[in-house]
């Protein structure tokens, strides 16, 4: 018995959210009394993995795996998962890990619950804490099967160190040409930026911007904060934003440290989809907007005015605490 | 092609979430359900398959009888046919199992699901159908097209969008972006009309685990007032020293 973790890589190194899901599974393995195991595509630095409580790590090495196939990469899992005699699977919550996580719990009857936003409440019966309703509440959630699988929040359980020592070993999944039945073709990805789903910080403009050409601005306090950039619906809807910015109920979810909404109304549809960003930053001429009910600061004030000093005194104060 | 669109019905997005029965049930008390935002997407994708390249469109959902008129608006949209498989959707693992058996009697080519629904956020339903049934599966699909055999679909990704070549049978989970907001249809009188008249055909379920329950609800605790200041000096010191953000 153990707790299996699949710990995403890209180009070798580990995403932020591997450390995270990689503590979550120490902690699970702790309450369940057995130890993390972990599983990995072409990760270089697999020991790295023990800081954070896992005891064994599974590598694959393997270039058909050097992109991102979900049948293939849940075909994996599912066969490591039976190797190690696991009972649960802890997985992200990134676009990918959403993707293969269906798959891994069809294939496998497993129970699936993801947007987890804690340990669990128990693990017998195994019970956890997700949030439901597009963050307007939460359940608790209990898993029947014999394989469990969870999908832990973004941002929620936080990367906690427990050194331990990894033992590396490899892996080769029995791969076969079904599982390579979705291919991809072409990659269109923004790179070295952060993404709404993996930043720390996050600015969001609305339609109180006016029109596409004011969003300089945005792009530049993004640049000084090393921030993701993301928008409300209509703004995306009218085109003056690409799509996969368009954070909310419809859209994104944010689950970053720091949201800042600046000309942005916070409609439910939006509050929705980042109310778990944890501090909450809102600039909006209007003192009666909704968004400032949820907000932790705010500045009543014009985009146009504020935005600009706000960049200013941040290359300053950046200077000084560089 | 034979396409099926499923539908959840959910609560509209500006819903008020309140729990009943000492938090263990939603209250739907007040609360008016809708297609599933992601599904509208769908259904319009599939309602241009149908006029453009010749498609049959067949809705499902399962659910109770209460479901019917979200149903309804499918078929006033434009779907041909539409299936009720009359069970409480309280599980993804189950929902899944019911699509299976009415994708395997219908023989459809392509499924089209949403990316989540917007009331559980499961997230699983058409992803748990592909592997039941071992169709391809593209989750969080952005794009679509389909010639003769062969799908060309994007899907998002973090920080960008990927483009997959598949092959039919497909089950995709949709999302806003299959086609835009100021395409998506409001049935119109004539569509309310025909609707009448098309099948509802409403079937058992079949026998099916449970694999997951929700055992109790919570709310978000409520939030302190927002500290409002009239000046970025005021809001980079409040931000670093305070909230440790930056
Ligand atoms: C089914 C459905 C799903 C939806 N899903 C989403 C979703 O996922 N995400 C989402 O965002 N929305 C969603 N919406 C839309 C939502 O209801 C709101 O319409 C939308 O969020 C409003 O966007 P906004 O705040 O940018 O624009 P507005 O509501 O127009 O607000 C603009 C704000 O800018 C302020 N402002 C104006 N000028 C300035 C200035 N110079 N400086 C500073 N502030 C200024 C105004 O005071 C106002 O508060 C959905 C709607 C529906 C019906
Ligand atoms: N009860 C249901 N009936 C039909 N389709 C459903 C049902 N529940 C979920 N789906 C489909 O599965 C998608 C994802 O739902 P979920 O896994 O519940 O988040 C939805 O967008 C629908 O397309």
């Amino acid at each position: 018995m153990s707790v299996l973790v699949y710990t995403e890589s890209e180009n070798g190194k580990f995403k932020k959210n591997a450390f995270e899901v990689a503590s979550y599974a120490h902690e699970v393995a702790q309450q369940m009394g057995t130890s993390a195991t972990a599983i990995s595509f072409n990760a270089d630095e697999n020991a790295q993995l023990g800081n954070y409580g896992v005891s064994k790590v599974l590598n694959i090495s393997n270039d058909q795996l050097k992109t991102f196939n979900a049948k293939a990469f849940a075909n994996a899992i599912a066969e490591a998962a039976q190797k190690e005699g696991a009972q649960v699977i802890i997985l992200s919550s990134s676009a990918d890990t959403k993707f293969l996580a269906p798959l891994l719990a069809g294939k496998l009857g497993a129970g699936y619950v993801p947007n987890v936003v804690g340990a669990p409440d128990s693990t017998s019966p195994f019970s956890v804490k997700r949030t439901a309703f597009s963050n307007k509440g939460f359940a608790h959630t209990e898993i029947a099967t014999e394989m469990k699988i969870i999908g832990v929040s973004n941002n929620s359980f936080g990367a906690h160190e427990n050194p331990a020592t990894a033992s590396v070993e490899d892996f080769n999944p029995l791969l076969n040409d079904g599982d390579f039945s979705t291919k991809s073709v072409d990659i269109d990805k923004v790179v070295g930026k952060a993404t709404i789903a993996d930043a720390d910080i996050v600015v969001s403009g609305g339609r109180g911007l006016k029109g596409p050409e004011n969003w300089g601005m945005i792009e530049e306090l993004a640049d000084v904060l090393g921030a993701a950039t993301a928008c409300s619906k209509p703004v995306s809807d009218l085109g003056w934003r690409p799509h996969g910015e368009h954070v909310g109920q419809t859209g994104k979810p944010v689950a970053s440290n720091l949201y800042i909404a600046i000309g942005i109304s916070g409609a439910i549809q939006h509050l929705a989809g980042v109310s778990s960003s944890k501090v909450k930053v809102v600039i909006n001429t209007d003192p009666e907007a909704p968004f400032f009910k949820a907000a932790d600061y705010g500045i009543v004030g014009d985009a146009f005015e504020v935005v600009p000093q706000l960049i200013e005194k941040l290359k300053a104060f950046k200077a000084q605490n560089a | 092609m034979k396409i099926l669109v499923c539908i959840s019905n959910v609560p509209d997005t500006t819903s008020k979430i309140n729990f009943t029965e000492g938090d263990t049930k939603f209250d739907t008390n007040g609360v008016q359900f809708v297609i599933n935002p992601n599904d509208e997407f769908g259904l319009t994708r599939a309602m241009w398959f149908k006029e453009k390249q010749g498609a049959s469109v067949h809705v499902a959902t399962v659910g109770s009888p209460s479901t019917e008129p979200t149903i309804r608006k499918a078929l006033a949209i434009g779907a041909d046919e539409a299936i009720r498989v009359n069970a409480e959707p309280t599980d993804g693992f189950f929902v899944a199992q019911q699509l299976a058996e009415v994708v395997k009697n219908g023989e459809y080519d392509l499924v089209i699901g949403g990316r989540e629904s917007i009331d559980y956020n499961g997230g699983m339903v058409p992803g748990i159908l592909a592997a039941l049934l071992d169709m391809n599966f593209v989750n969080t699909c952005i794009g679509l097209e389909v010639d003769g055999n062969n799908a060309t679909a994007m899907r998002e990704i973090d920080g960008g969008k990927e483009k997959i070549s598949t092959t039919l049978p497909l089950v995709i989970g949709g999302q806003k972006g299959l086609v835009e907001e100021s395409d998506l249809r409001i049935p119109n009188m004539r569509g309310i009309m025909m609707a009448r008249k098309k099948t509802l055909n409403v079937v058992e379920p079949v026998d099916a685990k449970k694999a997951t329950q929700d055992t109790k609800f919570e709310k978000p605790a409520a939030k302190g007032a927002v500290k409002l200041v009239d000046n970025v000096d005021d809001l980079i010191s409040l931000l670093h020293n305070e909230a440790k953000a930056i």
